[in-house]
């Protein structure tokens, strides 16, 4: 299974995604950079974390407008997998692919932690490793993941089921209904603010990212046999 | 050397004339004596115009000349085996294995924070960066030393929070993880906090680069972001004592673009990948002119400057301020004729601009044009080499002596520990700082493996078995107390604190934050804080690779605590020697290694209780502090410890307590002592570690202890009943409990950020 990992200037999270694929699934993986367009040579795409163009404007405000995106839109309609996390998930909200859209965190400061979130959907391409309402710690890192959406859209992820992950205990940004990831109704495109990719070694206090990791590759050797 | 007439080079128009500056002895202003002045004209056989002034009065300023601490810092052991490189370049570089070196240094940004807290402390940390990567380096890691008034204060918690958010602002949008540091909280700097930020990068030793201009002919090269009107006389303003009027110098704070930093540092680790440079140096203090003139003195080379092709964000900028300006995000390289094109397209693919802006030449003259004019030729050794320096005399403050004789145990001894440990872990000095670290990014670049809250962070090697501790440390009331004694600690306390991490202590950085040099009684708090130090730099075989000196930190004419901070960077050879200050199992033996004594002077237990510090600080022996560490980290690599903490601020009950609270377990302890109780669990006696072992292992433990001469004492076992209990002499018996110790821990400085509304002030 071949990943793309999209490189934006201020993109920094790039590398550790990059190092995920490589040390939990050993598939290829490619920095591409931001001014290509084509993607048609990758069976998945990881939008990395970081901030994109500084991110001044609207965390993922300006990344829309890149040539790359393109390529991550065709992509996401064939059916390929695409997760955008922390700073991609912002990417993926302004570029219409989610719905909702990213306020500051409540409390009005960044916060960087391990959090406990509990798989709200494990019938995704991403989850399908995990059980249904599972536990897992995974870290957090932002100061805009108070994930916003009005009433009507909050019903409909509810209805679709598109809600994936939820904040455990206290919610550390004021997210709507605690979200922490949603995806589209197909299930073929993941937002989600925390980092899984910062959870795969003992040693970073958590490897609960790992089966995230595997199901993406699991849900690929499936559908298109060993890549 | 070849003695020719210099003609006079006249400021422009609009700029006070040669004649006006000596005349109104206007240099003064700009932080120049009249001794310096005469000294300027004689190296140039002629009167100085205002740009060129202006160029001797940042490079001659403490900041960039070192003018007042240079006799002193040549004190400091600066080599050492594995010493690349020591003081003198952006940053300090120590081997460590497989081809691959660490870099890394401090510095403070104290004088602007003061001003601007939020772009003070974020300006801050993006100096130290570019000081890293302009090293070649990748950096890996960035802590900090913060020391602000008393929370009371609104001002101070508006000062506090907006330098936290700054640090936050900057380290998080580079993606760098701000992994350590440390707050304290004191009166003495109600109006001067401290900031002090610190960098650690990684490269291999083909990457090292330098800040140096060879080659006649060869390109001066501006990369990064346009000059501007912000910063102006940063270096000058730094190195004078901050006053009421001090806020009029806002303007003097730069504002920081970290996404700018970020490309800017991708730019630049891609040349020296793509080995295009010859040398690199970070435009920081008195930005242009800093850099250019200390990249010719260090070639033996002349440069022309063409200020016309220096891209700049204002118009009609005079050279004066072009030179002058500390605008961020800048750097300045040095390639071969011929290759500018390659600089260039890295640039313009990161989106960047970039000029040529001078050459170098022949001689040593640094030429300055600007319209087509000559505006300044100065010999440039003359702003490097020859920068005056200054033996101040010193005195001992007439206090010093009476305040030693002060008793602190007899004060303190009969205080209930039952009543004062809750106290003491409640303060906020010795509160849980998650407040601070949870708004900086941990865990970006994902080779976190202690993360803050211990006693050093660890940042592992990819694709090797190795790790790094990295630490900040600086007690200032012992160094208050005793400068000599206090600096020892500094070094001493840090080396421990990369030990229990599991680390051989490398070296060191430092920043040395004191009051007005001009003070006998500072300079001499100076000069013995130095002595101290590096004793225990060279005992501790840590030199001192780099750093940097705040002086004039006072408010209304008064001086701060004296505050040398130590950043230290310890070597772990294996993962699996990573050590943390959490007690792990139930069971596990909880070992003191060490000696307490009657050690109570600029204690935490003495702040809390009388309001102030006075008597003896604790003594540092090296030959104990030695032992004590090699010991630990024997053990550790033998695979006996499970958990190690240095015992500190707040003594061994603090230490338990922490120990505790952060493993989620109990203890119970069980001591013999002839000292007090309260003298027992608060004593701040040096050169103590506590750790944990497996019950079975206490034999053997103690063997290789005596091998060392260190006393080793089992004092309790781990529990897992939530409790801490202590009991000292079979008699006097303590009962806490960890939820409500860990509950007054972390709630100690979001509760005192909490201001009641209708509090004044």
């Amino acid at each position: 299974m071949r990943f793309a990992v999209p490189i934006f200037p201020g993109s920094n999270c790039d590398i550790d995604c990059i190092k995920a694929v490589e040390d939990v699934l050993g598939e290829p993986v490619s920095p591409v950079w931001h001014q290509e367009s084509d993607l048609s040579g990758y069976d998945a795409v990881i939008l990395p974390g970081g901030f994109s163009y500084g991110d001044y404007l609207r965390s993922g405000a300006l990344a829309q407008f890149s040539p790359i995106m393109k390529g991550v839109v065709k992509a996401a309609q064939e059916g390929k997998l695409v997760i955008g996390i922390c700073n991609g998930f912002q990417m993926l909200l302004e570029m219409g692919l989610l719905p909702g859209a990213m306020l500051q965190n409540d409390h009005l400061k960044f916060r960087c932690d391990i959090q406990e979130l509990t798989v709200s959907l494990n019938e995704t391409p991403f989850t399908s490793l995990y059980e249904q309402n599972e536990s897992i710690r995974i870290p957090i890192a932002h100061g805009q993941g108070n994930y916003f959406c009005d009433d009507k859209t909050r019903q409909e992820l509810e209805e679709h089921d598109q809600i994936v992950f939820r904040y455990q205990g206290e919610n550390p940004n004021g997210s709507t209904a605690a979200i922490a990831g949603i995806c589209n109704r197909e299930r073929n495109v993941l937002g989600m603010m925390p980092h899984p990719e910062r959870a795969i070694v003992e040693w970073m206090g958590s490897v609960d990212g790992v089966r995230l990791f595997q199901s993406m590759l699991k849900h690929g050797e499936e559908n298109h046999g060993a890549a | 050397m070849v003695q020719h007439e210099q003609t006079q080079i006249e400021s422009l128009p609009f700029e006070p004339s040669a004649e006006e500056i000596k005349k109104q002895k206007l240099y003064r202003d700009m932080g120049i004596t009249e001794e310096e002045y005469t000294k300027i004209c004689g190296f140039m056989e002629r009167l100085p115009n205002w740009t060129e002034i202006g160029i001797y009065s940042v490079m001659w300023s403490e900041h960039c000349s070192y003018k007042n601490s240079k006799p002193l810092l040549k004190k400091f052991p600066t080599s050492g085996e594995h010493v690349l490189q020591g003081p003198g370049e952006g940053a300090g570089v120590i081997d460590i294995g497989d081809g691959q070196a660490v870099v890394f240094k401090i510095e403070s940004h104290n004088h602007p924070s003061a001003v601007e807290p939020f772009q003070g402390a974020a300006t801050g940390v993006g100096g130290i960066i570019r000081d890293v990567f302009s090293m070649g380096a990748r950096p890996v890691a960035l802590l900090n030393s913060l020391r602000f008034g008393r929370l009371e204060s609104s001002r101070v918690r508006y000062l506090f929070e907006q330098v936290v958010a700054g640090i936050a602002h900057y380290g998080n949008c580079m993606g760098i993880p701000t992994v350590g540091g440390e707050v304290m909280f004191d009166d003495t700097y109600e109006g001067n906090p401290l900031v002090n930020a610190m960098c650690v990068g990684v490269l291999k030793h083909e990457e090292l680069q330098k800040g140096i201009a060879t080659g006649v002919g060869n390109p001066l090269i501006y990369v990064g972001a346009s000059t501007g009107r912000d910063g102006i006389h940063g270096a000058t303003f730094a190195s004078e004592e901050l006053n009421e009027s001090s806020e009029e110098k806002r303007p003097a704070v730069q504002v920081g673009d970290p996404f700018m930093e970020k490309l800017l540092l991708e730019a630049c680790l891609e040349m020296v990948e793509k080995e295009i440079l010859l040398g690199i140096q970070d435009m920081g203090a008195a930005g242009l002119t800093c850099s250019s003139a200390e990249m010719a003195a260090k070639g033996n080379m002349g440069l022309d400057l063409d200020l016309d092709r220096v891209p700049q964000r204002e118009t009609g900028m005079s050279p004066y301020e072009i030179m002058l300006s500390e605008s961020q995000e800048r750097m300045l390289v040095v390639v071969e004729q011929g290759r500018e094109h390659e600089v260039h397209a890295i640039c313009e693919k990161w989106g960047l601009q970039s000029a040529v802006v001078g050459q170098v030449t022949e001689g040593n003259r640094y030429r300055i044009s600007y319209q087509g004019e000559r505006v300044a030729d100065i010999p440039v050794s003359t702003l490097v080499d020859d920068a005056p320096v200054y033996q101040r005399s010193q005195k001992i403050p007439d206090a010093y002596h009476e305040m030693q004789k002060f008793d602190a145990e007899a004060d303190l001894k009969d205080l209930d520990p039952q009543t004062w440990l809750p106290r003491v872990i409640a303060s906020v000095n010795m509160g849980s700082k998650r407040f601070v670290y949870q708004q900086y990014d941990h865990m970006v670049r994902t080779s976190t493996a202690v993360r803050p809250g211990s006693d050093a962070a660890v940042i592992v090697i990819r694709d090797t078995e190795k790790a790094l501790a990295m630490t900040t440390d600086g007690n200032s009331r012992y160094v208050f107390l005793d400068p000599e004694q206090g600096g020892r600690i500094a070094v001493a306390e840090s080396a421990r604190n990369v030990v229990c991490a599991g680390a051989q202590p490398l070296g060191i950085t430092d920043c040395l934050n004191f009051g007005s040099p001009e003070k006998e009684e500072v300079y001499w708090q100076l000069a013995k804080a130095i002595d101290g130090m590096a004793t225990a730099c060279r005992e501790l075989e840590t030199p001192v690779v780099g750093g940097n000196v705040s002086l004039y930190n006072e408010t209304k004419g008064a001086p701060i605590y004296p505050t040398p901070v130590v950043g230290m960077v310890g070597l772990i050879q294996k993962r699996e020697h990573i050590t943390t200050q959490a007690f792990k199992a139930d069971g596990d033996e909880i070992v003191l290694l060490g000696e307490t004594l009657a050690e109570l002077g600029g204690s935490e237990l003495q702040l809390l209780a009388s309001g102030n510090i006075s008597g003896m600080p604790p003594h540092l022996d090296m030959e104990k502090e030695k032992a004590v560490q090699q010991l630990t980290l024997h053990l550790i690599q033998a695979g006996f410890v499970r958990s190690a903490h240095d015992v500190a601020e707040g003594g061994l009950a603090l230490a338990l307590a922490e120990s505790c609270i952060s493993g989620g377990v109990g203890a119970h302890i069980c001591m013999e002592t002839k000292l007090s109780t309260t003298t027992t669990l608060f004593s701040e006696s040096q050169s103590r570690i506590v750790i944990t072992i497996a019950k079975e292992q206490m034999e053997e433990v103690k063997s290789i202890a005596d091998q060392y001469g260190v006393p080793c004492q089992a004092i309790g076992k781990v529990s897992d009943d939530a409790y801490l209990n202590i009991e000292v002499n079979q008699a006097d018996v303590y009962r806490f409990s960890i939820q409500e110790l860990s509950r007054l821990n972390e709630e100690a400085i979001p509760c005192a950020m909490n201001q009641s509304l209708t509090t004044m002030n």
